[in-house]
């Protein structure tokens, strides 16, 4: 242990051996490294538990509802649910929170009341704990937006007024904007203030400025912030307990007001719900496997496009 | 310094030029419509605080719309003539256009259905006096009470049942005991660790070292509460030789686990803002590099490692799935060995039960807002904690 902590660098070396101060630097260094065991031991149980329990069949067909069964289990539903809420997430969280990152960068004095009021909101926002956004989608979206927007148009039964795909999602967004915003206003501060002001010299609006010169340079940022947004919202359960996932649906979603399955939720009643966990174990550890690969896939997809992105903005100039 | 100085000649700049142009309408349509959106943020957190709150408020203020008493009081029907209009409205608890609607045949039947749901309940439970309570008033949901069949005072949850019993105490008690225990054990590894990754490690180790430890925040809480339930419960029942398989212990050093990255980040963050000549300036003088960590750097850093404390509080205690998933019991107890149940535990557990507008979906709400309160506070005390390390580092106090 000590090899790693002791400052190798040739200026400390010579300085004399100091038993107390290098006890306390292994201290941390050792700190650091149960961390990261911890972690590799967790992901590794994972990987190692899950790999076996995973094929095609498994995560291609819609299972019978006796899905504890190895036999039988499958979670092509719960893929899809949790793809499609957190893309119909991305469609509001991110032109609210790119547009709101726009305002603070580009129009609002920077030290304004208001800039400040909204930097807190924002903050406040990041760290409202999730169960709390759930009962929010429940009070707001459903029960105050939905079942008002179902009395006047006078539906027979509650078309809106109900949890279902749009709801979770919406939840979902708000929860996330945070990320976007902080996201997107760091691309935006990066962007050289030259290329404004070349803009607005060659007697581009500000309008045009931000359409055409300062968004497409912080496309990388947005579409970072975006991935991160979307990664956060994928494992996330407690959110749309209340407003949109079901424990079990025969059929794929069709349509926003429809429920839907997801892989978190999933985990939560294979690990919770089952008759015999021994024999449900395997079937588990593949459906952990699976929403981790998917979130770190969509991270890695992140990070590649975003290099992308930046060489092709980087090779225009 | 500079950059806040910069920054705001460039916005100064900006109007500048803006004055410069013609006003275009659409310019301007263009510029409202961006500042409308930005009110989005401040707006959702008044939203949260409204429609949670409003679902809540009747209990808040104590309103007798909301009587989750078991036995209802009862007036015979044959009293109609002898009681006021108001009186039958508070009876039947309805609202005064309702009651305008009905003739007083249809009062009847409703007196007559409340008479014989009263005739219809167990005898036991008509003689109880505490059926008779409404168990939403303060004096039942915070103080201890002795509940028929009990033989001392006792804190209860136990929404359903014939008596509903919402003394919220035992839900705080598990809600902070899980929390000290995930902080006791993540904030000595996550401090450790930025001391190391920030001051001690080299700099090649240190580019891996960051994102590893962050890595850890990618895993959902789900995951991490599944992990606990299925291997480290049984482990650790193995290591320490406990009882309760599934306890608040567990619960909380899974809890540690998932709020580990987030104190990290802030407290590395903090402490690499730290200038690197403090840390050369000590050197110089002979210090080693863990004292000239210990002894400069961190109480230089210490605002924003109280941030990182403050907001790891904040965020063990609004987490959900990792509680609910490894223990569920509403036990009133500090031992650390046995079960707890967390306010977002019972809220995730119980609101798919509770009927929309009933007192327990109110109690919910209630603890809901409990809980929004206590992070909007440690946002708030973290928020201060920055700003007051930015302005020591910038030499400002």
């Amino acid at each position: 242990m000590s090899a790693t902590t002791i400052p190798n660098r040739p200026r400390l070396r010579g300085i004399r051996w100091r038993p107390v101060s290098n006890f306390f630097s292994g201290l941390t260094g050792l700190a650091t490294f149960t961390i990261l065991a911890l972690l590799g031991i967790i992901l590794s149980t994972i990987l190692v538990n899950g790999l076996p329990g995973l094929s095609f069949r498994f995560i291609s067909t819609i299972p019978k509802r006796d899905f504890f069964e190895p036999g039988s289990a499958a979670v092509l539903p719960m893929i899809v649910g949790t793809t499609i809420r957190v893309f119909v997430m991305t469609l509001f969280v991110i032109p609210v929170g790119v547009v709101t990152a726009i305002y603070l960068t580009e129009y609002a004095a920077s030290n304004s009341l208001y800039t400040r009021v909204i930097r807190a909101a924002v903050n406040n926002l990041a760290g409202v704990p999730s169960i709390v956004f759930g009962l929010f989608g429940l009070g707001f979206f459903i029960n105050f937006i939905g079942l008002g927007f179902d009395s006047l148009t006078h539906q027979a039964g509650p078309q809106l007024g109900q949890p279902c795909l749009l709801w979770a999602s919406m939840t979902l967004a708000v929860m996330t904007l945070p990320v976007v915003i902080v996201a997107t206003e760091e691309s935006l501060k990066s962007i050289h203030p030259g290329l404004r002001e070349a803009s607005l010299a060659l007697g581009a609006t500000k309008l045009q400025t931000i359409v055409r010169v300062v968004l497409p340079n912080a496309l990388p940022g947005i579409f970072t912030g975006g991935i991160l947004a979307i990664s956060r919202a994928a494992g996330e359960v407690a959110p749309i307990l209340f407003t949109g996932v079901a424990y079990y649906m025969r059929d794929l979603p069709k349509s926003p007001t429809d429920q839907f399955m997801d892989l978190g939720y999933h985990i939560y009643v294979l690990s919770t719900q089952s008759p015999n966990i021994d024999q449900t174990k395997p079937v588990l550890y593949a459906t952990v496997l699976v929403l981790l690969l998917l979130t770190f896939s969509l991270n890695a997809i992140g990070i590649v496009v975003r290099a992308r992105l930046r060489g092709a903005s980087r090779s225009s100039h | 310094m500079t950059h806040g100085q910069n920054s705001s000649r460039r916005t100064a700049g900006w109007a500048g030029i803006h004055r410069g142009h013609r006003a275009r309408v659409g310019e301007r349509l263009a510029e409202i419509g961006i500042f409308t959106v930005s009110f989005s943020a401040i707006a959702l957190i008044f939203l949260i605080f409204l429609f949670v709150g409003r679902e809540a408020w009747p209990i808040l203020i104590q309103s007798d719309s909301v009587n989750s008493a078991a036995v209802q009081n009862v007036i015979p029907s044959g009293d109609l003539p002898k009681l006021s209009r108001e009186q039958i409205r508070a009876y039947l608890g309805i609202d005064a256009a309702q009651l305008a609607r009905m003739d007083s045949e249809t009062i009847r039947d409703l007196m007559l259905v409340r008479e014989e749901a009263f005739a219809s309940l167990p005898q036991s439970l008509q003689m109880d006096p505490d059926a008779r309570r409404n168990t939403v008033r303060w004096p039942l949901m915070i103080p201890p009470h002795q509940w028929a069949g009990y033989s001392r005072p006792e804190f209860i949850w136990q929404p359903i049942g014939e008596i509903h019993k919402y003394n919220i105490v035992p839900l705080l008690v598990g809600s902070l005991k899980t929390t000290l225990i995930g902080l006791a054990f993540a904030v000595p590894f996550a401090l450790g660790a930025a001391i190391y990754v920030s001051q001690i490690a080299r700099p090649r180790l240190r580019e891996w070292l960051k994102p590893g430890v962050e890595l850890l925040s990618g895993i959902p809480s789900v995951v991490m509460g599944s992990f606990a339930l299925i291997v480290m419960a049984t482990v650790m029942q193995q290591l320490f030789g406990y009882e309760t398989r599934l306890n608040a212990f567990v619960a909380g050093i899974a809890l540690g686990l998932a709020v580990i990255p987030l104190v990290f980040s802030i407290a590395e963050d903090a402490l690499t803002s730290v200038p690197r000549s403090f840390t050369q300036a000590a050197l110089a003088l002979g210090a080693s590099e863990w004292q000239a960590a210990w002894q400069i750097v961190l109480p230089a850093a210490l605002p924003g490692v109280f941030a990182g404390v403050v907001l790891g509080f904040g965020r063990a205690v609004g987490e959900t799935m990792i509680v609910l998933l490894v223990c569920s019991a509403s036990v009133m107890s500090w031992s650390i060995f046995d079960s707890a149940r967390s306010i977002t535990t019972t809220i995730a557990a119980e609101m798919a039960e509770a009927v929309t507008g009933s007192h327990h979906y109110r109690v919910l709400f209630l603890l809901g807002t409990i809980l929004f309160a206590v992070t909007f506070v440690t946002n708030l005390l973290g928020d201060i904690f920055i700003h007051r390390l930015k302005g020591r580092l910038e030499g400002k106090r």
